[in-house]
């Protein structure tokens, strides 16, 4: 037993002096995830910041110049002047030109309806070359616009709709991501590490070399399979720290929870990178296979959009993506505070597909296909 | 000028060959693309659809029923009634409801004083899609008693018109932004990984002591993959507009040859990077540092930069590929728009120029 644990150590301790020796690959390790998670924390926000608008005032009355007032004082819309005049021409133009997004624009009876109780419409325009970013700027000004309306005397509806959100009080898109942003920032370097590893030794003959030392199998898997878990898990690690620290955002659960899925998670992504080196013939292949098996990993993960959004073919291929279990585990166990019997429908796919990935790499060292 | 051709053409040709041999060259080049389409093709959307709402109807009076149906038929939504409140509460946690309202016992007798109240729960971890379920039940329940008597007709409204994506669709910024996307994978990532291969196996060294210069040689290489990444652009082009219908409103023309500039402009990065670290390992991993998530973050595919902080948006403004987005989504969707053009493609040409004079630079120098 005693032997066999040294055996191991004595692998693990050449698999690490492999990834961590070279000054250079050892700061891509470590340094891009951490400035991954500062960037991508603050740019991935449906929130809008300001917005840049024109008014185009062809009323010139009293209502026209208290709508106005409303808008800019919202803080969310900032007019900006624009070249060639104070026409709708020159307004689109502008349009075009991406300086400003919305156009609010009042006819020249918009007081006279305003007065008498009509319908009065006030016109609005949006830039919908990011129609999501334009969706929300429009919902803010309608909202804005009806409680104009209700100013101006306008009866409201007789009801009103009292909105509690759950989970994410602030209703804070970055609170949303970070979480997320833990596994999926360790996946990508994961799996490539790890496809990489054995895809290197056979490039340089010297697998065979480490098959035929005393080495079981599984302790030939169990040191290739545990740097790169060692290094997933820092990079996750340090994105946490970022997440608690830098962004601040609330950590409503256990953490030795949070850590027992990742740890989940990791083995499977090296399962996957694993597997993926016995189809490859050298570094340059198993790089290739790594990349394309990560973009839609990544992507069909719920990382940017939910699952419940997609067409159900796409649904049910999720079930073979560890990450589709891990930003959901880390967001409930993060965001709401769960517990991990609860997240058993996480957990399990995690522990299956690791299983199955890990003894298919294992038994692939010897039964290489290439 | 005879020599530098038929060198050139030598050159080419054993890219060309070296390129085929491998199929997973092919697979990055033409496969990736084509797995690219489907995912944001169909996958993907920003779109908020089926919004999972249960809804507990405590007050049983007939403006209570008419409010939900109000609700159910918006197409949003996908209504589930409940009796009691503790079972919502019980598939809310579940996660099998998203939100739910509750209409309670005393809700007809307060509508008719004018302050009905309907509570409104809704899971906040996605706030978009909060905030998206909020406004719509909004202008839903509003419709619901729009056309009774007695209900007041709201007086100022907006109505909002979507500027050149009439359908607020997501998929006609989703595609163009794959276009980018794809260029700069195919570009960057499979340039960076065989270049660094022939540094490390020393194949390179061979080529240094035959009689062709350096512009030859990263010329050579160029041509292949150049039109490996014109393959992936006219790929996407075609399921742009024969799958997905997404308006392609500029001319074909200028389209190409914005793609083709940012084509240089991505291989020239991969050179780069393969002729710094000489080393498959780190120049792959470099390479999808600099491409893959920051594409996709940063350059304004998914996430609009107007809404980041100032440094945020700098910084994203220091990758080629958020010009090369910014043109794209002007000439799909509002056409040819000259000022916008002309500036992303001057800036583009400078990225061009400056990468390939570095690595032009650097391959001279190893070859001394």
């Amino acid at each position: 037993m005693t032997e066999s644990f040294y055996m191991i150590m004595a692998l693990l301790r050449k698999e690490m002096l492999t990834i961590f020796k070279d000054p250079s690959s050892r700061a891509l390790l470590i340094v891009p995830p951490i400035i991954q998670a500062f960037l991508f924390g603050y740019v991935a926000t449906f929130d809008l910041k300001e917005v840049n608008y024109a008014f185009n005032d062809r009323c010139h009355c009293e209502a026209s110049r208290e709508l106005r007032a409303e808008i800019n004082g919202s803080g969310f819309f900032v007019e900006k002047p624009v070249s060639g005049g104070n026409s709708m021409d020159s307004y689109i133009d502008a349009m075009n030109r991406e300086e400003i997004l919305v156009i609010v624009s009042v006819d020249e009876n918009f007081e006279k309806k305003v007065k008498n109780r009509g319908d009065a419409k006030v016109q609005v325009l949006l830039d919908g070359r990011n129609s999501t970013t334009a969706g929300t700027a429009g919902g803010y000004l309608s909202q804005i616009v009806s409680r104009f309306s209700e100013k101006k005397g306008f009866m409201n509806a007789p009801f009103s709709l009292e909105y509690r959100p759950l989970y994410n009080l602030n209703s804070i898109t970055r609170w949303n991501i970070l979480p997320a942003l833990i596994a999926t920032l360790s996946l990508i370097q994961v799996i490539m590490l790890s496809a990489l590893s054995v895809a290197r030794e056979r490039e340089r003959g010297t697998f065979e070399q480490l098959l035929v030392t005393p080495l079981t199998q599984m302790q030939i898997l169990a040191g290739k399979a545990i740097p790169p878990i060692i290094v997933g898990l820092g990079q996750s690690s340090f994105i946490l720290l970022v997440a608690l620290f830098w962004f601040k955002v609330p950590f409503s659960g256990n953490i030795l929870s949070l850590y027992f899925g990742l740890l989940l998670f990791t083995c499977a992504c090296v399962g996957y990178g694993l597997s993926i080196s016995a189809f490859a013939a050298n570094m340059q292949q198993a790089m290739l296979y790594a990349f394309v098996l990560l973009v839609p990993l990544a992507l069909l993960s719920g990382l940017m959009t939910p699952i419940a959004n997609m067409p159900d073919v796409w649904q049910y291929m999720t079930w073979l993506n560890p990450l589709r279990y891990a930003i959901d585990f880390a967001r409930r166990v993060y965001l709401e505070g769960a517990a991990i019997p609860e997240l058993w429908y996480d957990l399990l796919p995690l522990a299956l597909i690791s299983m199955i990935t890990l003894s298919f790499a294992g038994w692939m060292f010897r039964h290489h296909v290439v | 000028m005879r020599g530098f051709l038929r060198r050139l053409r030598a050159l080419t040709v054993k890219e060309f060959r070296q390129l085929f041999r491998d199929r997973s060259n092919l697979l990055l080049g033409i496969g990736l693309p084509i797995i690219l389409i489907f995912i944001f093709g169909y996958g993907i959307t920003f779109d908020i659809t089926g919004i999972k709402l249960g809804v507990v109807n405590m007050s049983g009076s007939e403006i209570s029923r008419k409010l939900t149906s109000g609700v159910s038929g918006a197409p949003i939504f996908r209504v589930i009634r409940y009796t009691g409140v503790q079972e919502a509460e019980q598939d809310f946690v579940n996660q099998k409801i998203e939100g739910y309202l509750v209409f309670r016992n005393d809700f007809e007798r307060e509508y008719r004083k004018g302050n009905g109240k309907i509570q409104f729960m809704m899971d906040g971890k996605d706030p978009n899609r909060a905030q998206t379920a909020y406004m719509y039940l909004t202008s839903a329940l509003g419709g619901a008693i729009s056309k009774d008597p007695g209900t007041p007709r709201v007086g100022i409204t907006a109505e909002t018109r979507m500027w050149f994506n009439q359908p607020a669709s997501s998929t006609w910024y989703i595609v163009p932004g794959l276009v980018v996307l794809i260029m700069t994978l195919v570009g960057t990532f499979l340039t960076a990984l065989v270049m660094a291969r022939e540094y490390e196996r020393g194949t390179l060294e061979a080529i240094f002591v035959s009689p062709v210069r350096p512009v030859e040689i990263i010329i050579g290489k160029i041509i292949p993959y150049f039109c490996v990444g014109i393959l992936g652009f006219a790929l996407c082009l075609l399921a742009a507009r024969e799958l997905f219908d997404v308006p392609i409103r500029c001319s074909i023309l200028l389209l190409s040859l914005v793609s083709m500039l940012y084509l240089v402009v991505a291989l020239a990065i991969g050179l780069l990077i393969s002729a710094v670290t000489r080393n498959q390992f780190v120049a792959s991993q470099l390479s999808v540092l600099v491409t893959f998530l920051p594409c996709i973050m940063l350059s304004g595919f998914i996430f609009d930069l107007r809404n980041t902080p100032e440094v945020i948006l700098y910084i994203g403004h220091l990758l080629p590929s958020t010009y090369y987005m910014e043109t794209l989504k002007t000439l799909f969707l509002a056409g040819d728009v000259h000022s916008v053009i002309l500036k992303n493609s001057l800036i583009l040409t400078l990225y061009a120029v400056g990468f390939t004079g570095i690595t032009m630079m650097i391959t001279r120098k190893r070859l001394d």
